[in-house]
């Protein structure tokens, strides 16, 4: 009896955030991926390039800097999930979905502000990530994904 | 003020470079909203406390650049970059940096 109290005392905190992890990692990813693609449709015909100039047949009028960010990180499960991977080592499928939301969730968001603001494409579209430091020390996976570029504005034709 | 980051101004000329306008900035988040991301950090999927943070202190370096750029005498920066590197635990710096330019 001692026994089984003791392992439930060991063990229990870290299964029950394993589990939590999982089930509503799994759930939240599910939702965001399902607004990703959503959005994505939406605006699917907003010219977004990452040419560095413009098409030469483009009349441009005036232009702005547009950038859209987000900071995402990685549920408890996955992450244990990762350490066991990397044991392994090889592809690491629990970091491949959260980097991908991350840099699509970026991209739809500089579009939205781009067209909040009226303009008619965004040229020379940038994208970064950078790893931002952890307050308690640990390795996890708290990355920013930044989308910028420039948004112009087509000049009408009279 | 114009910003863009790309060669030129599109739609625009270039008349006079007046060198590199740089601006940086290095936040924290106060330790309340920090726990709450540790919280976030269970589940995984965006950390919004973290995601506002940098978006104005992304700002704030733009805008340090932009005055930086004002007081040389340009009217536009080009080729605007970012970079962003943690310098201490639960800090970060942003910095922006561009070519000062004169356009008409």
């Amino acid at each position: 009896m001692d026994l089984v109290i003791g392992i439930v005392l060991n063990f229990g905190p870290v299964v029950l955030l394993l589990v939590l992890g999982y089930s509503a990692g799994t759930y939240l990813e599910r939702r965001h991926y399902d607004r990703i693609r959503r959005r994505e449709s939406e605006t699917s015909a907003f010219p977004v390039v990452t040419l560095r100039s413009i098409p030469i047949d483009w009349r441009v009028e005036s232009c702005r800097l547009v950038m859209g960010g987000v900071v995402v990180s990685i549920d408890y499960f996955k992450r244990f999930l990762a350490s066991l991977q990397l044991l392994v080592g090889g592809r690491l499928t629990t970091y491949e979905p959260v980097l991908d939301r991350g840099r699509r969730e970026a991209l739809l968001r500089m579009k939205q502000a781009a067209m909040d603001q009226g303009y008619d494409a965004v040229i020379n579209v940038r994208l970064e990530t950078s790893r931002l430091a952890n307050s308690t020390g640990g390795g996890t996976a708290r990355v920013e994904m930044l989308a910028f570029g420039t948004a112009v504005c087509f000049a009408q034709d009279s | 003020m114009i910003l863009s980051n790309t060669e030129n101004v599109p739609g625009k000329t270039i008349h006079e470079f007046y060198g590199v306008a740089t601006g940086s900035t290095v936040r924290a988040k106060h330790v309340g909203k920090d726990i709450l991301a540790s919280l976030r950090n269970i589940v995984g999927g965006e950390l919004k406390g973290y995601t506002e943070l940098l978006n104005e202190a992304r700002q704030e370096a733009l805008h340090r650049m932009t005055q930086q750029a004002e007081s040389m005498g340009a009217n536009a920066v080009v080729n605007v970059r970012f970079s962003t590197s943690s310098v201490a635990q639960g800090a970060a710096e942003l910095f922006a940096y561009g070519t000062a330019v004169r356009v008409d």
